[in-house]
């Protein structure tokens, strides 16, 4: 026992650090959330409010199970890589509850310029108009199918 | 219990192995997708985007964007082949309304989308002092907005100057790459909104996309390849002026 007197003062040292050790442990436990480090460096609750945001747009295949009609006339038209609602906007509350949310008829006279007005940066090969001139006036689904808007039997392709 | 040498070392390799699975797992909410499953990224073809504004409008009304903040805006160059460092860039209220007819006078026109390039060495997570922004094992930055506190570093960091300071949330926000979507299995809203096909979802872990045969065939580059930030935002078609 030669060796251990006056080992007093550093068994108080040893009792200070544990209690900052204990102190930090505690600390940590508090302010650390649970679900940190779930899935990586990171509060995994964090992914799991982002992930549960509800939706806006319902999806094409949303669509076409109730509408297989106009999806149907879509795919054979020059449309057919257009989204639904990419044209009538979204509508995942329609997708929902068909009954009581309806969706709006979109504006024509608005819809159609926006993607074939004529501009400068447009691919070369994309159908622009200049909507004036075009149309004299008349609403672009006079004559073209928004579904399907190109002429079937004719000069235009 | 006591383990030999050879027991540790045998049991290392499975260690590892089960700590994977324990970081890739699914989040709550969306219990049918794994993490470790996917690895997004997205393609932009130049070639086909109208600069009709889409993608501007959907991401705003998907993500409740507020207004005069852009997660994904279009721009509008117009390079002259003597201003070839120098070009043109317009960007009217970030494209949401389709742009105004441009300049017919010699040079190249075209428009680039752009939005959070999802780097896998992020400048912004690098700079958080917090750790508010993170790297999802599937490949997403995203912002964890109950630590962010609103220092305002990462929007600096951003070289691509995706990131903005949300009014009403003060903190940091950009583009989540629609997170509640991918995650259940539906495109981005923007490429849901793309009438072209110029915006395309894709995800680099599954071998039956179709950005595996692109890549292949196309020329294909990401914004600043200089800084090295890893982009997953490949556009097609780039021209050399864009920044």
């Amino acid at each position: 026992m030669g060796e251990f007197k006056d080992i007093a003062h550093l068994i108080r040292l040893a009792g200070v650090f544990l209690l900052g050790l204990v102190l930090f442990l505690v600390v940590r436990s508090v302010t650390i959330p649970k679900s940190f480090g779930q899935y990586g460096p990171f509060r995994g609750a964090a992914l799991v409010e982002l992930s549960s945001r509800p939706l806006a747009f319902a999806g094409h295949e949303a669509c076409e199970i109730c509408h297989p009609d106009v999806a149907a006339l879509k795919a054979k038209g020059v449309h057919k890589s257009i989204n639904c609602e990419s044209c009538h906007g979204p509508l995942s509350k329609h997708a929902d509850d068909p009954g009581n949310f309806k969706p709006v008829l979109p504006d024509v006279a608005q819809l159609c310029i926006r993607c074939h007005s004529e501009n400068i940066a447009k691919p070369a090969g994309f159908p622009q108009v200049n909507a004036k001139d075009h149309s004299s006036g008349q609403t672009c689904n006079t004559c073209h199918k928004p579904h399907s808007p190109s002429f079937d039997a004719g000069d235009k392709k | 219990m006591m383990l030999n040498r050879r027991q540790i070392l045998l049991l290392l390799p499975a260690a590892a192995v089960a700590w994977d699975f324990v970081l890739a797992d699914n989040p709550a909410g969306s219990p049918n997708y794994k993490m470790s499953d996917h690895w997004w990224g997205m393609l932009v073809d130049i070639t086909k985007c109208i600069g009709c504004g889409s993608c501007v409008r959907a991401c705003a009304l998907e993500n409740d964007v507020p207004e005069g903040y852009f997660r994904t805006w279009v721009e509008r160059y117009h390079v002259s082949d003597w201003h070839i460092e120098n070009p043109q860039v317009d960007s009217p209220k970030g494209g949401m309304d389709g742009f105004p007819p441009g300049k017919t006078e010699g040079g190249k026109n075209f428009f680039v989308p752009k939005m959070c390039n999802h780097c896998v060495d992020s400048p912004c997570s690098q700079v958080c002092p917090v750790g508010a922004t993170f790297h999802t094992p599937d490949g997403v930055v995203l912002v964890d907005y109950e630590y962010c506190l609103g220092c305002r570093y990462c929007i600096q960091a951003c070289p691509y100057g995706c990131r903005f300071f949300h009014p009403k949330k003060h903190t940091a926000d950009k583009c989540t790459l629609c997170y509640h979507r991918i995650t259940k299995g539906l495109t981005t809203a923007c490429c849901e909104a793309c009438p072209t096909g110029a915006r395309q979802l894709a995800d680099l872990k599954n071998p039956n996309d179709p950005i595996h045969a692109f890549l292949k065939t196309h020329s294909v580059q990401v914004l600043k390849p200089h800084l090295a930030t890893g982009s997953k935002l490949y556009y097609n078609s780039l021209d050399g002026s864009v920044r």
